[in-house]
């Protein structure tokens, strides 16, 4: 929801990344507002995971220009546990499998790991369990998934509804869901985003990195934003993700390098 | 017959004669097919040296420390009280069997109890047992552990007075664990455990093979030698779970055999864990003798320091349909040395077999030292198998996974190499003893490297 007078919560400015010397993100600008929904769309190779990864702090990828405020604060000055910490939450793409560690203790870990930082009551394990319980509910999963290692053996819909699970528990400020759809049967999408929505509050916002609309229908963005290239192409509202599914992507394109030409030939 | 086995003659200067020849004399046995084994291994302990590096067996594993170094058996049993070693029990383990420097302690045991007396079960010593369960032992002890090539196994069997009995008639399920405890307390001393496991047909029993140190103080840094063998038989239908726990101390030997018989539709599962010694050598043999029989072999080696821990595995699927999962694991410190040998036979004949091996390392240090050889050896048609190994230090991704869930990267890599080894421990069918070595991988993960 878009609200009058909301503070910057994420305000990106000329980002430049690159992976293995490869320049991935080329002078991107992105600005995200407490209380909104942002959905980032694009073709594979457009740099909308990329973009994911650089602000969690992934160490393949190297930031060679720009920069990134979260609440004011450098990011980059932060290391991925910081920005956690901070309020900046991942949800990944392909959720990393940790056989060996229960999940509820990961989720107890994380939780009061995140709590201790933001000086809050840290919870023991039967206090937790009452806590993860509840939020699972939401979520719809059973209680079972409690005993089993991280991740280990999980269908995908079941590491993303894990993934969100984190979400719910951290609390976290801005939220980016990476691909979050991939791998969804219809049910499981409309769980996911039943829990996402209603996650979101005017305090906080979330990014929606995706490929397709279909996450769209349940998660209604208030900005859709087209990655081609390493940068936002074009942003409009949540009609343009029906009319990106129904047309494609390369009209927007067309329009983008036609913008570009008009605009060469106008200082020229 | 009336000759003792020390009657053989022995090469003189060989490292076995000076081991055997510290060995009390053994009076005869009663049975003369234990007299006739013992001579036979004698015999062939006679013959054999102990292998090199230039055995392609032996080839990563440098015993030679082994030899620079005397052992003498204990000469008399060091006297415990129940306290100094209730530490070492386990909970859920209603019966137990302890020997103290290869010698049986009666007060510290708890042989059979909990155990129906009329269900015929029988958790006793060798010595005790074999009075009335001599025609129940002789068809096993000392068929499966072929002491021909192995000065180590013939050693053993050489001087086979006592060990560790557990007999479970047919159709019985024992529901309690047995912990079959071996306890070092002497320095410079070698002692031979043996342990022999029957699973009668339709039967159920899970082992538990614990191998721990406690040294007087003063000898914290000590050396002893500890040789074992052991032989598990499962007929038709039978289910034994194995857990085997190798927790001796820092400068201890242990080598020790251990071959497993697998009857039709049997069930063997094994988890063995290596976290102490100097040097030590474990060899697991599973034969799977009829159709139908499934193994699972896991296997845990967390070693640092100067340690060296080699384990050798052989899958024998001898008999169609069947199936194994192996699953061994090493977590490589220090500048530790690790080996991993892991065989898995198919036979000719034995179609429709199943074997997966997996075997994973983790080196947390730049002179800690793997070396990793699986081997499919495959005469059968239609099968399939699978395996795999991997070396190398922990997956980046998984680091940044769990930094992004707000740990540091150090609490990362730590709960990470914890995990590696745990994903083996939590595979251990025994609750306490599984948290008991959690917390010991916890503490030793933590501290590495």
């Amino acid at each position: 929801m878009i609200y009058q007078d909301s503070k910057i919560l994420l305000d990106v400015r000329g980002l430049c990344a690159s992976v293995n010397g490869i320049d991935i993100l080329k002078d991107l600008d992105f600005t995200v507002r407490s209380g909104e929904i942002h959905a980032i769309m694009g073709q594979n190779g457009s740099g909308k995971s990329t973009f994911a990864k650089v602000l969690a702090g992934h160490p393949a990828y190297e930031v060679t220009k720009g920069t990134v405020l979260f609440e004011g604060q450098d990011l980059f000055a932060l290391k991925p546990e910081e920005r956690a910490r901070a309020g900046l939450f991942l949800a990944f793409q392909y959720p990393i499998e940790v056989p060996g560690v229960g999940n509820s203790q990961f989720l107890r870990l994380t939780y009061n790991t995140v709590q201790k930082q933001r000086g809050k009551e840290e919870l023991d394990p039967l206090e937790f369990d009452d806590f993860v319980r509840e939020k699972m509910k939401l979520l719809e999963m059973s209680p079972d998934f409690l005993d089993r290692s991280v991740n280990a053996g999980f269908s995908g819909g079941e590491k993303k509804r894990n993934e969100i699970l984190q979400m719910a528990l951290l609390a976290p400020l801005v939220a980016v869901l990476d691909e979050t759809d991939s791998g969804l049967d219809i049910d499981a999408l409309r769980i996911v985003a039943q829990g996402v929505n209603q996650l979101s509050t005017k305090d906080n916002a979330i990014v929606i990195v995706t490929h397709y609309q279909r996450l769209l229908n349940y998660i209604v963005p208030d900005y859709v934003h087209v990655m081609e290239a390493g940068r936002i192409i074009k942003t409009g509202g949540k009609a343009l993700a029906l009319e990106l599914e129904s047309r494609g992507y390369e009209w927007v394109s067309a329009e983008s390098q036609g913008a570009a030409k008009a605009a060469r030939s106008v200082t020229a | 017959m009336s000759e003792t086995t020390t009657s053989i003659p022995i090469i003189a200067g060989s490292y076995l004669a000076s081991l055997l020849a510290g060995q009390p004399q053994l009076a005869a046995s009663p049975l003369a097919w234990l007299n006739a084994l013992r001579r036979d291994a004698l015999e062939r302990a006679g013959v054999l040296t102990l292998p090199t590096t230039r055995d392609e067996e032996w080839r990563f594993t440098d015993i030679s420390l082994l030899t620079k170094m005397s052992f003498a058996p204990a000469q008399s049993a060091t006297h415990l009280e129940a306290a100094d070693v209730a530490h070492f029990f386990i909970e859920e383990a209603t019966s137990r069997l302890v020997f103290v420097d290869g010698i049986y302690a009666p007060a510290l045991s708890t042989a059979g109890i909990g155990i129906g007396a009329d269900s015929g079960v029988v958790v006793s010593n060798l010595s005790a047992a074999i009075a009335a369960h001599a025609s129940r032992i002789e068809p096993y002890l000392g068929r499966h552990a072929a002491f021909d090539n192995d000065a180590f196994a013939a050693q053993n069997t050489a001087f086979l007075h006592d060990a560790a009995v557990v007999l479970v008639p047919r159709d019985v399920a024992v529901e309690a664990p047995v912990h079959l405890l071996f306890i070092a307390t002497q320095k410079d001393v070698v002692s031979t455990p043996r342990c022999l496991v029957v699973a009668e047909a339709g039967s159920a029993v899970t082992v538990i093979e614990d191998y721990v140190v406690l040294y007087q103080p003063r000898w914290q840094e000590e050396p002893h030698f500890t040789n074992a063998v052991t032989e598990i038989a499962l007929a038709d239908n039978a289910r034994v779970n194995h857990v085997r726990v190798q927790r001796e101390g820092s400068q201890a030997f242990h080598i020790a055999n251990c071959a497993v018989s697998l009857g039709r539709a049997s069930n063997y599962s094994s988890v063995s864990v290596a976290l102490g010694a100097r040097i030590s050598r474990y060899n697991l043999k599973v034969v799977q003798e009829a159709e139908g029989a499934t193994c699972t072999l896991d296997g845990l080696t967390l070693i640092s320091g100067r340690q060296l821990a080699d384990t050798h595995t052989l899958i024998d699927h001898a008999q169609p349909h069947g199936s194994s999962h192996q699953l061994h694991k090493c977590i490589v410190g220090g500048s530790a040395h690790a080996v991993f040998n892991g065989k898995v036979m198919v036979r000719k004949g034995a179609q429709r077999t199943d074997a997966q091996q997996s075997n994973r390392n983790l080196l947390l240090t730049g002179k800690a030292h793997i070396d990793t050889k699986p081997q499919l050896e495959i005469f059968a048609s239609d099968v399939k198998c699978t395996h795999g190994a991997t070396v190398g230090q922990l997956d980046s991704e998984e680091v940044f996974y769990l930094q992004s869930r707000g740990l540091t990267e150090a609490a990362a890599r730590k709960l990470l190499t914890y995990a590696f080894g745990a994903e083996v421990i939590d595979r251990i069918p025994v609750a306490s003893l599984k948290r008991q070595l959690e917390q010991t991988v916890l503490e030793q993960t933590t501290s590495l490297p």
